[in-house]
């Protein structure tokens, strides 16, 4: 005799443990499988895009650094630079090389968080999470001595960075930089060949590398579906084209090969920090000659930049005035997000918020 | 003589309270504050202050055990943990206790107040029954039934039936999920943890706790391998610890059918949790680690609460190291893992038993040696039939998908950012 | 590029310049299209889609990626003039990429995507009176002010 059954729909989030900020998902569940999947977004939106119109142009790097919060010099890179290509600023050497250095760091340390995370997902009770952690907070002090500040930088203004590093900031680089591969191996070995965690992410959420493309995504879940295009390479903006670094691309498409991806992607980082250390020249960090008020010429400008989590560009306008006339994000975060559906769908309970976590989402960046 | 006083914890109490009892007298008692005419009262108080021994310590247990696996736990993550309030941090969990006391106890509308009041309950009743049943050291027991293993088994189960009562009584959809899997996982592993103890049963041929700890004159661990790990993954599981967690899964359910608890009803679960934690422990001393017999020097009952903290910290360990499973593989383990390797460990037990029907020491030691050989092949074999892992094979993964048709090095050279027609 | 365009999609361009064309807002489906499938173009991938309040118009702005060729596009369409209600086709058939982005741009900007499957507001509720990034929308507070006076 067939049991009549039918399908329960829940409410996960906006209040939940592994939403990874506010975010709603309505799922419609027949069992343990989820059936449908409507994702609601907005419930951290703080309208940073008009907020940005009123500001100043340097006023508007301290909002994007609470946009994607766990990465707030990629943030500001990639809005700043987006405002020299429209104001025509010629950026000072030094500033250059520090922002790369500190977009690298960032990127060592968001990736972090999303490892750690995607582990607290799985079920891992806080250890992966606390050694990623741990890191993360060393790549935090070595901001604190950059800027003062540690989660939201606004290190970065137009023409390169608000001040030079100071002395003691090296040392600790250094420092940093002969710990940090060891810790990334200590993570790897817990991690990358458990049993558990392999039979709950290979073959997870997998994803076709052409809807990939199709739906724009991009960073390195793209480069875990075996497409080679990261925008330091294809497009390098700073002086990415004068420092050489592997490409880590997995052709899995699944959770373990975004997972893995970011992995290596950390070892890149540490290899791109060392040769930005061995070319960085002195010189001011910022050329005298740009004002702190930008008024850059009319027209419109597009610029990204590879951020952590994907492509992470700004559309300015400029009128002319003091502040743009139109700022908008492309946030990777909320448009790795469109094949969500696609990813969860067919899943189980718990493979949902793991592929979710895959993603590697900011609430921040998502609602802006 | 009255069967009671067969036990020497009661007869201690009993005997020291009472000086009316006949049975006291022939067994050396001068006799106790009590005049004769009421050994029923002296009966009652006897019994009173055992439970409330046992239940008590078993609280204090829980709070040692909950400072003891924070404190791990911080170890193994490269923290301190909790170090502030009192020695060691030794009363932060009394402090936990009292603040969950005083937090507002709410009850939703919709749910079924009287099975969501007695959930609580039925969730730490049972678990507070095995700890009768457990000698703690020679003598020290309260009660050694002669189907003290089987009662441990049926005791514990209730728990299952109080997760889906809680589970129910919420009216909580992500509550019914974790009632759900608390059945399916219920059902799935009460049947390779009965049978992981089948072994012993045979070994020891007594299902009273206390002749079981009597028969190891080699630790059954050694004797049942097999038994001894399929017992420790389903004891876990009974007791929901990761990486069997899944009926209250943080990261997935938020907290399953403990969502709507609060105050003290949360804190009854809670304590539920880690004392089943504490007696799944007790259990696998008292059955696999020769329970309190010890190698002289200290008393027996410290050779126990020793064993018992070696056990409860490799539990701790599997809670630090292991993410969670999926309840798939959870039922797939269960049925085609464990239940053929308790298959097969009775199978080889069997053999051995019918052979040395009552084994002494040595031919103990030449039986572990049978089992250990037993254990490797048939965990390779099981362990090769549940996982063909084709997905160890990184050769044939690397050309599964093509790589993305994009620009080569030429088309590179034509930077990207001149954007637009050329 | 303006030319190449032209070339399969007569009568679909408006204007260029060095960087952008500006597309007639009935063609953008077919452009669309074509830029995605036809072998000179290759455009597989949509990075960014979003609109400008000019005043006088609304503009909505498409940036394309080649892959294959690693090649960028900026696209334009005006639209809703003198403010009128603006409504571009949408190019979900196209790119899936456009689905969020075309969302976001309804709720901010009020620009209507025709043929989106989930045309619904994604940033803000539903019922949110106006759209916040349009250069006449009256702040939150205001809005609530004017609602209040007009019960």
């Amino acid at each position: 005799m067939p049991i009549k059954t039918e399908p329960i729909t829940i409410n996960m989030g906006p209040q939940h443990p592994s939403t990874h900020g506010v975010f709603r998902m309505r799922v419609t569940f027949d069992g343990e499988q989820v059936v449908d999947v409507e994702p609601i977004f907005g419930y951290l939106h703080r309208g940073s895009e008009k907020l940005a119109e009123e500001r100043t142009y340097t006023q508007v790097v301290t909002l994007t650094d609470r946009m994607d919060y766990v990465a707030a010099m990629t943030n500001n890179q990639a809005y700043i630079l987006a405002v020299e290509k429209l104001a025509g600023i010629e950026p000072a050497p030094r500033g250059v090389w520090l922002r790369m250095i500190a977009a690298e760091l960032q990127r060592i340390a968001s990736h972090l968080v999303a490892t750690g995370f995607l582990l607290q997902d799985l079920g891992a009770w806080a250890t992966p999470l606390i050694y990623a952690m741990r890191e993360r907070e060393k790549i935090l002090d070595l901001f604190e001595m950059l800027c003062g500040a540690r989660i939201t930088n606004s290190y970065l203004r137009p023409g390169g960075v608000f001040m030079d590093a100071p002395a003691e900031f090296w040392p600790a680089l250094d420092m940093f930089l002969d710990e940090i591969p060891h810790r990334v191996d200590d993570l790897e070995d817990l991690l990358s060949t458990n049993e558990i965690i392999l039979a709950r992410t290979k073959g997870v959420a997998v994803i076709k590398q052409d809807v990939m493309v199709n739906a724009s995504i991009t960073g390195p879940m793209l480069r875990a579906g075996n497409v080679d295009w990261d925008l330091r390479h294809r497009d390098p903006y700073d002086y990415y084209d004068r420092v050489e670094f592997k490409r880590p691309l997995h052709s899995a498409s699944d959770n373990y090969a975004r997972y893995l991806v970011r992995m290596q992607e950390m070892r890149e980082c540490i290899r791109i920090i060392q040769q930005c250390l061995e070319q960085i020249e002195p010189g001011p960090a910022r050329p005298k000659e740009v004002p702190f008020i930008v008024r850059p010429p009319k027209g419109d400008v597009y610029s990204s930049i590879e951020g952590p989590k994907g492509e992470l560009g700004f559309y300015l306008v400029s009128d002319g005035g003091i502040s743009p006339y139109r700022c908008h994000v492309r946030a990777p975060s909320l448009i790795n997000l469109t094949l969500l559906r696609e990813m969860l769908i067919g899943g189980m309970v718990a493979d949902m918020f793991v592929s979710f976590g895959s993603v590697d989402i900011n609430m921040g960046e998502v609602d802006r | 003589m009255s069967p009671f006083l067969e036990n020497t914890l009661f007869r201690n109490i009993y005997c020291n309270i009472s000086s009316g009892s006949n049975d006291c007298t022939n067994l050396g008692y001068s006799g106790g504050i009590l005049p004769a005419g009421y050994e029923w009262l002296v009966f009652a108080i006897t019994g009173f202050i055992m439970a409330m021994t046992v239940i008590n310590g078993v609280l204090l247990g829980v709070l040692a055990f909950i400072w003891g696996e924070r404190r791990l736990l911080a170890r193994f993550q490269n923290r301190v943990g909790p170090n502030r309030w009192g020695p060691f941090g030794t009363f932060t969990s009394v402090a936990d206790a009292i603040k969950t006391m005083f937090k507002e106890d709410v009850v939703p509308k919709d749910a079924d107040r009287w099975l969501f009041n007695l959930a609580p309950i039925l969730m730490v009743v049972p678990i507070f029954l095995v700890f009768a049943v457990i000698p703690f050291g020679a003598g020290t027991v309260i009660a050694d039934l002669n189907i003290g293993i089987l009662f441990v088994i049926a005791v514990t189960s209730m728990s299952g039936l109080a997760v889906v009562m809680a589970s129910w009584a919420s009216g909580n959809r992500i509550a019914i999920f974790s009632g759900l899997r608390a059945v399916a996982m219920l059902i799935s592993y009460e049947i390779p943890m009965a049978l992981a103890l089948l072994g012993v049963l045979m070994l020891s041929g007594s299902l009273a706790l206390g002749s079981i700890v009597g028969a190891q004159d080699v630790p059954f661990i050694l004797v049942q391998p097999l038994g001894f790990l399929v017992f420790f993954l389903a004891a876990l599981a009974e007791t929901n610890r990761t990486p069997f967690d899944i009926t209250e899964a943080e990261s997935e359910l938020a907290a399953g059918y403990l969502n709507d608890y609060s105050s003290m009803k949360f804190g009854v679960f809670f304590l539920a949790e880690f004392a089943a934690a504490i007696a799944a422990a007790a259990v696998m001393v008292t059955v696999f680690l020769s329970g309190w017999r010890g190698w002289g020097f200290f008393p027996s009952e410290v050779w126990f609460f020793l064993k018992l903290a070696l056990v409860l910290s490799a539990i701790v360990w599997v809670r630090a190291t292991w993410p969670r499973l999926r309840i798939d593989q959870i039922l797939t383990l269960a049925w085609k893992g464990l239940f053929e390797l308790t298959l097969i460990n009775l199978v080889a037990t069997a053999v051995l038993v019918a052979i040395w029907p009552s084994p002494t020491a040595g031919q103990l030691w030449i039986m572990a040696g049978v089992n250990w050989v037993v254990f490797f092949i048939s965990i390779l074999l099981i362990g090769r039939l549940l996982s063909p892992r084709p997905h160890m094979d990184e050769s044939a993964q690397d050309t599964s998908i093509a790589l993305y048709p994009v620009a080569t090095e030429e088309d590179q050279a034509r930077p990207v950012a001149v954007e637009g027609a050329d | 590029m303006a030319e190449a365009i032209e070339a399969f999609a007569p009568g679909s361009v408006v204007g260029h310049n060095t960087r952008d064309v500006w597309l007639r807002p009935a063609s953008v489906l077919e452009v669309a299209r074509g830029l995605r499938e036809r072998p000179e173009f290759k455009f597989d991938l949509l990075t960014m889609l979003t609109a400008v309040d000019y005043i006088d118009h609304f503009e909505v702005v498409y940036r394309l990626i080649s892959l294959p060729k690693n090649r960028t596009a900026m696209l334009k369409v005006k639209c809703g003039e003198g403010r009128s209600e603006p409504a571009v086709p949408s190019v979900y058939d196209v790119w899936r990429g456009a689905d969020l982005l075309e969302r976001e741009a309804w709720d901010l900007m009020g620009v209507r995507f025709d043929g989106h499957p989930n045309h619904k507001r994604i940033m803000l509720w539903e019922g949110f009176p106006g759209h916040p990034l349009r250069k006449d929308y009256v702040t939150y507070d205001q809005s609530v002010t004017e609602i209040a006076d007009q019960d």
